[in-house]
């Protein structure tokens, strides 16, 4: 059974309204946020080091180009 | 015991066992908050004193719930690395230590939105309420010494002292409504006792109590798994896993 009669009145939530939906907006917000910063936190850090490897193997590769500098 | 203990400690296994059990956590947490959010919200009847504005408790006690039990593992972890010099503990202590300032945070403002419409305050520097606050600058101190070394090492064992002296807040908060006169009221969940609301209204709340468990349980593995790949990126191990699969 739904506490409620109709979607304005979920809404409303007999006049506490904007103090529960300020804390649910703020808890289910910072949720999906630290999802986004997980996803991308792990994403990145992937990158940098698949970079460097391919860096270190094509250096691996060619030695003699990086010591005719030297 | 001891094996599994050491094995645990191992970041190359621990990084296998992580990828298997975070996707399970994910998903578990999303359909526990999913099925508790819309059950807390819109179905849980309204409490006969509170009215709607109850419905706050559905995020303000799995909050601070996190918010304490993070502070202990944090202090755990911290045990686990200074003791047996187990890195891994100190990795994952470092990349939970954020959602646990999260969530006391949230408590804080959850607890303060909930108190304006039932108390007439946003806040009252009672014993509850300035106890968590102190939890707060805990975690911000316990994240912040830890960047206050030029040698990683220091920083985390600053990090687990620090975390290990604070925990005496926990059982602070969790008397703070015995030990003074407070506004805040007992516990609503003990282990010991039923709950003294109708089912109806305590079952959403379980839900989300363990589906914000579920949710830091997956943050920590995953997060624990980039912050391996971010220390241990040139040992051998990550290279070989890289190179099978790019």
């Amino acid at each position: 059974m739904m506490a409620f009669e109709s979607l304005a009145e979920l809404v409303s939530m007999g006049s506490h309204g904007p103090y529960v939906w300020t804390a649910w907006g703020a808890t289910l917000g910072f949720l999906l946020l630290s999802v986004i910063l997980v996803r991308g936190e792990s994403r990145g850090v992937r990158r940098t080091l698949r970079r460097r490897l391919r860096r270190d193997a094509a250096v691996a590769s060619s030695p003699s180009e990086d010591q005719d500098e030297g | 015991m001891w094996a599994f203990f050491h094995k645990l400690g191992s970041p190359r296994w621990f990084y296998g066992i992580a990828a298997r059990l975070s996707p399970w956590c994910w998903a578990l947490a999303l359909a526990l908050i999913l099925v508790g959010s819309v059950w807390g919200l819109a179905f849980a009847p309204a409490d006969y004193q509170q009215g709607n504005s109850f419905r706050i408790i559905y995020v303000h006690v799995p909050a601070a719930f996190l918010a304490q039990s993070i502070f202990l593992a944090l202090a755990a972890s911290g045990f686990v690395f200074m003791v047996w010099k187990i890195k891994i503990a100190d990795m994952a202590a470092a990349m939970m230590a954020p959602l646990g300032a999260a969530m006391t945070a949230i408590a804080l403002l959850s607890g303060s939105v909930w108190g304006k419409p039932t108390w007439g305050t946003w806040w009252q520097w009672d014993a509850r309420l300035t106890s968590m606050l102190i939890l707060l600058f805990l975690y911000l101190g316990v994240m912040l010494i830890r960047r206050a070394f030029a040698r990683p090492q220091s920083g985390a064992k600053a990090a687990s002292v620090l975390a290990m002296v604070g925990v005496i807040n926990i059982p602070i908060i969790k008397y703070s409504v015995e030990w003074w006169n407070t506004l805040h009221q007992p516990a609503s969940f003990t282990i010991t006792e039923r709950p003294a609301m109708p089912v109806e209204m305590w079952m959403p709340l379980l839900i989300m109590v363990l589906g914000f468990y579920a949710f830091f349980a997956a943050f920590t593995l995953t997060r624990t798994r980039t912050e391996i790949l971010r220390r241990e990126g040139h040992k051998r191990w990550v290279k070989e896993l890289f190179e099978e699969r790019p």
